[in-house]
């Protein structure tokens, strides 16, 4: 198959793409969401992004929450911001934050007004930006301006055979083309890490990647009360033939194909070394790592599945593939991308890479996704430890 | 050409059943994908889709190879053609 070699995406003020053309209603905080969510209503075509954190963090995880709020507003799926918080020094913080990409972003805050006063204040101003960006138009962007994330769930052998290797086959057709890629899944690497530190394009980025994912490892057998047998793999892999960690590592890395990693990121880090592959330190819990990735500024995501992960994201898009007749069968709903003829050999990891590049693009230039469909809006803040 | 295993690797000691179930004593066909050849076993168990068969006899304190790599050891032995699964074998790494 020729890969096309553009998408229709809508171009924003700072020279990315987004896929998506989102005016984003956005807490900064857990008290704050009542009121953002009324904002949301009122005006129609916006849309908030409840969460459950944002008061008395403190240190690295409370740069983590800034960078996932600023970096969930500066993502090119997101056209304009309302940002509401209970006081104005972080939700001020919050707003030049993202005002750097150029977009239009506004904050309010609560404190001395109340919730009634902010949400006439708010709506007035999220009527006017929905406005502005109705008339935003898709126009041809360069496969380069694609940042595609990707993470597995509900995995089961299905997913190591051809699930995921069809999303290995699609990184392998697309890095040339300069597309930024993300992976992320520390925890779940485990069994498969060593090999997968081989796979970093420079001895940086290798020793970064096994500094990352020793750091989790220590953590874990600190925090452990069993032998986290309950947890890894969950109940839903063990029924769908998983039966190590170490067995699902290495399904999960097959949807790197044979690219390299040249960098390590932080949660919700944006990649600044330019197109390529990126391994970000990330939760593997589908909706926690999804926000991550697009708070870094990816704008579509893969997402392979064996019994029928169902997560979505507010602001990017998750297409769904899977290989498992069975959840095909039992939940074609939620499937974007059908694999299933691997397994009877009806079809082969190439032809499945590009059906999947196919389904990409559609969404990629408008299409809804099966989660968006569903309204699947998970937003998903990682805490990395108890607050103040 | 229906098959019902899939294989990783040539050094894997398991495949995985591809199609809804194989029975026990069932003949079955096997593809190993890194080098596109073909094998048979007869199974001993019934085994659902997406689980795994030992495609040889396997010790205590065996290594489970998928992928051409260790994922597990051997907690109880199993026989060429049994279902290989969590009252089996166990992860090397808690």
């Amino acid at each position: 198959m020729e890969i096309p070699k553009s998408f229709l995406g809508y171009k924003r003020e700072n020279g990315r793409a987004g896929t998506r053309n989102h005016v984003i209603i956005l807490p900064v905080d857990d008290i704050s969401n009542a009121c953002a969510e009324a904002v949301a209503n009122n005006i129609k075509g916006t849309m908030a992004l409840p969460h459950s954190y944002g008061r008395l963090q403190f240190g690295a995880d409370l740069d983590l929450h800034f960078r996932t709020m600023i970096g969930t507003g500066c993502n090119p799926n997101v056209a304009a911001v309302i940002v509401i918080g209970i006081e104005p020094k972080w939700t001020k913080k919050i707003v030049d934050g993202i005002a750097k990409t150029g977009k239009p972003v506004e904050g309010f805050h609560i404190e001395r007004t109340g919730d009634i006063g902010t949400v006439m204040k708010a709506s007035k101003k999220a009527q006017e930006l929905v406005m502005w960006a109705s008339e935003k138009q898709r126009e041809e962007c360069p496969m380069s301006d694609l940042w595609i994330s990707v993470k597995c769930g509900e995995s089961d052998t299905t997913s190591g055979l051809a699930a995921n290797p069809t999303v290995g086959n699609l990184m392998d057709k697309l890095e040339p083309m300069g597309v930024h890629l993300c992976f992320g899944e520390t925890s779940e690497l485990t069994g498969a890490e060593q090999v997968c530190a081989t796979r970093g394009a420079t001895p940086e980025a290798s020793d970064k990647f096994m500094n990352t994912w020793n750091s989790y490892n220590d953590f874990i057998l600190k925090e452990a009360t069993d032998d986290l047998s309950e947890s890894q793999p969950t109940a839903g892999n063990i029924a769908g033939g998983l039966t190590t960690i170490e067995e699902k590592a290495f399904g999960n890395f097959q949807k790197i194909g044979n690219c390299k990693f040249i960098d390590v990121l932080e949660p919700a880090e944006e990649p600044t070394k330019g197109k390529g592959l990126y391994f970000m330190d990330t939760s593997s819990a589908a909706a926690e790592c999804v926000t991550l990735q697009a708070a870094a500024g990816f704008n579509i995501h893969l997402f392979p599945t064996g019994q029928g992960n169902i997560v979505g994201n507010p602001i990017e898009p998750v297409v769904k593939l899977t290989a498992n007749p069975l959840t095909v069968k039992g939940m074609g709903e939620h499937i974007d991308c059908d694999v299933s003829k691997i397994l009877t050999r009806e079809m082969n990891m190439s032809q499945a890479g590009d059906e999947l590049i196919k389904a990409t693009l559609r969404v990629a230039n408008g299409r809804l996704t099966c989660a968006e469909a569903l309204g699947h809006k998970e937003f998903v803040m990682t805490k990395l430890y108890r607050s103040a | 050409m229906a098959t019902d295993i899939i294989i990783h690797d040539k050094k894997d000691n398991v495949g995985v059943v591809v199609i809804e179930k194989i029975t026990p004593k069932q003949d079955c066909d096997c593809w190993i994908m890194e080098d596109d050849s073909s094998t048979s076993i007869q199974s001993l168990d019934e085994i659902p889709l997406g689980h795994k068969i030992a495609m040889a006899d396997l010790n205590e304190g065996d290594t489970i190879l998928k992928y051409g790599h260790d994922i597990g050891k051997v907690v109880k032995s199993i026989k060429k053609g049994e279902h290989v699964h969590v009252h089996n074998v166990k992860t090397k790494k808690w």
